[in-house]
């Protein structure tokens, strides 16, 4: 469902449609991430995906303009490019280790310690939490100055300098 | 074919990226590159994902009542991944209605063809 | 959209339970799927919602600029200060365990402090940036 729902917005030209079904994708992305046991994940791709990037999404577009031009009659050498590198891909990940392999090297070197200590040493019962406050508080902090930063960005991209807003107090 | 089942995961992962990357490189539409950005980003975090959950285990919440967990370290790194992709998002919006603003249009073709037009005037 | 009834009615019931969500979802993270980033996107949804209903300059009134702005700033500037006690009172730069007598309990008021940093910032800038994209005027 998602591959039909990403097809549909490579093809589709009106950017309204095209917003709408980013945030179907966004939605049916936190279905999937709840499946894989990430709850943490799927909860902030659906609040951030489907919530807060389509509104910014659909005031850039009103900003903007809503219809998309005709493709290039050059198109065929990005999809050549595209499937280039599809086949490369597929071609390295028969080197991942299989689906849910308990002897890959994610699952054996610092994660046992994270789960079996996090609690004692913690408090905290989300392993999740505990690791992003706690053992990686570190960069967490860099992820708030980013927030803040891309905050800072944006106030000095879009401020006007002339007081020719018209707002009804 | 035991080779689908174990690496299913991974072929639907470069699926969405190639999606996402065909979207940025050959859509000339600033607003569309920009969601093509976003699905590419989306497709990474299934990247990390997937290779942490173990069948049979749980989210990692450390309860009593459960012995095996998925992993929670890609947890950790994909929620700062998602909160910066979103700031990127926004500043990319923030520039495209500015190029609009200077430009009168968010197609990558007519800007770059008004630039030429413009010469070296600001 | 201010004089349809129903999304009035709706929106006034719906923006608090929102934010009390929002709340829950931010105190909650400890002990199921939450925290700061969460709770502060789901905070600031829920005043957009109010802004999309009731209009722009009702939710400036309601949380006006220089309180957003602030946010933006004061959250950052907390999860530094819980860095630096950490360092004054004789560990490292953000070590939690001597924030109290006890190392878990000082665990607890870090972690504390540091989602709340989180969710002021996270809430402030998304706030900031809906006011910025939908109080520009459309140009030509």
């Amino acid at each position: 469902m998602m591959a039909a729902t990403v097809l549909a917005i490579v093809v589709q030209r009106n950017l309204f449609s095209v917003v709408v079904l980013a945030g179907v994708y966004s939605f049916l992305m936190a279905t999937v991430l709840v499946a894989l046991d990430a709850v943490d994940v799927a909860m902030t791709e659906a609040s951030v995906g489907a919530g807060i990037s389509t509104v910014l999404l659909l005031g850039a577009l009103y900003l903007c303009g809503g219809e998309e031009a005709k493709p290039t009659p050059r198109a065929w050498l990005p999809l050549a490019v595209t499937l280039v590198i599809v086949g490369a891909l597929v071609y390295g990940t028969h080197g991942l280790p299989a689906f849910s392999d308990p002897l890959a090297p994610i699952h054996t070197h610092v994660v046992p310690r994270y789960l079996g200590q996090a609690l004692a040493e913690t408090g905290v019962p989300n392993v999740v939490t505990a690791v992003l406050a706690s053992y990686r508080g570190y960069d967490t902090l860099g992820e708030t100055v980013v927030v803040f930063t891309a905050g800072i960005g944006v106030i000095a991209l879009l401020r006007r300098l002339r007081r020719g807003k018209k707002e009804e107090e | 074919m035991t080779a689908f089942a174990s690496h299913y995961s991974y072929w639907i992962t470069v699926l969405l990226m190639a999606a996402g990357l065909y979207i940025m490189i050959a859509r000339g539409n600033l607003v569309k590159k920009l969601i093509g950005l976003s699905i590419f980003q989306t497709s990474v975090y299934l990247l990390y994902i997937a290779p942490g959950k173990l069948i049979g285990g749980t989210a990692p919440i450390v309860s009593e009542a459960y012995k095996v967990y998925s992993n929670p370290l890609p947890h950790v790194l994909i929620l700062t991944a998602i909160v910066v992709g979103i700031a990127t998002l926004a500043l990319g919006l923030a520039i495209v209605v500015r190029i609009r603003e200077a430009y009168g249009s968010i197609e990558e073709d007519e800007i770059v063809a008004a630039d030429a037009g413009r010469g070296d005037r600001q | 959209m201010r004089r349809e009834p129903v999304l009035r009615v709706v929106g006034k019931l719906l923006i608090p339970y929102m934010l009390v969500f929002a709340l829950y979802v931010q105190f909650h993270g400890d002990f199921g799927p939450g925290g700061g980033f969460q709770a502060g996107v789901i905070a600031a949804a829920a005043i957009i919602f109010y802004a999309l209903i009731f209009g722009l300059p009702a939710a400036r009134r309601l949380v006006p600029e220089w309180l957003v702005e602030t946010m933006v700033a004061a959250g950052a500037f907390l999860y530094l200060a819980v860095g630096f006690a950490g360092l004054a009172l004789g560990g490292n730069f953000l070590d939690y365990f001597v924030l109290d007598r006890d190392p878990v309990a000082g665990q607890h008021r870090g972690i504390f402090w540091v989602e709340l940093g989180v969710l002021i910032t996270v809430s402030g800038v998304m706030l900031k940036i809906f006011y910025m994209f939908a109080g520009r005027q459309r140009e030509g």
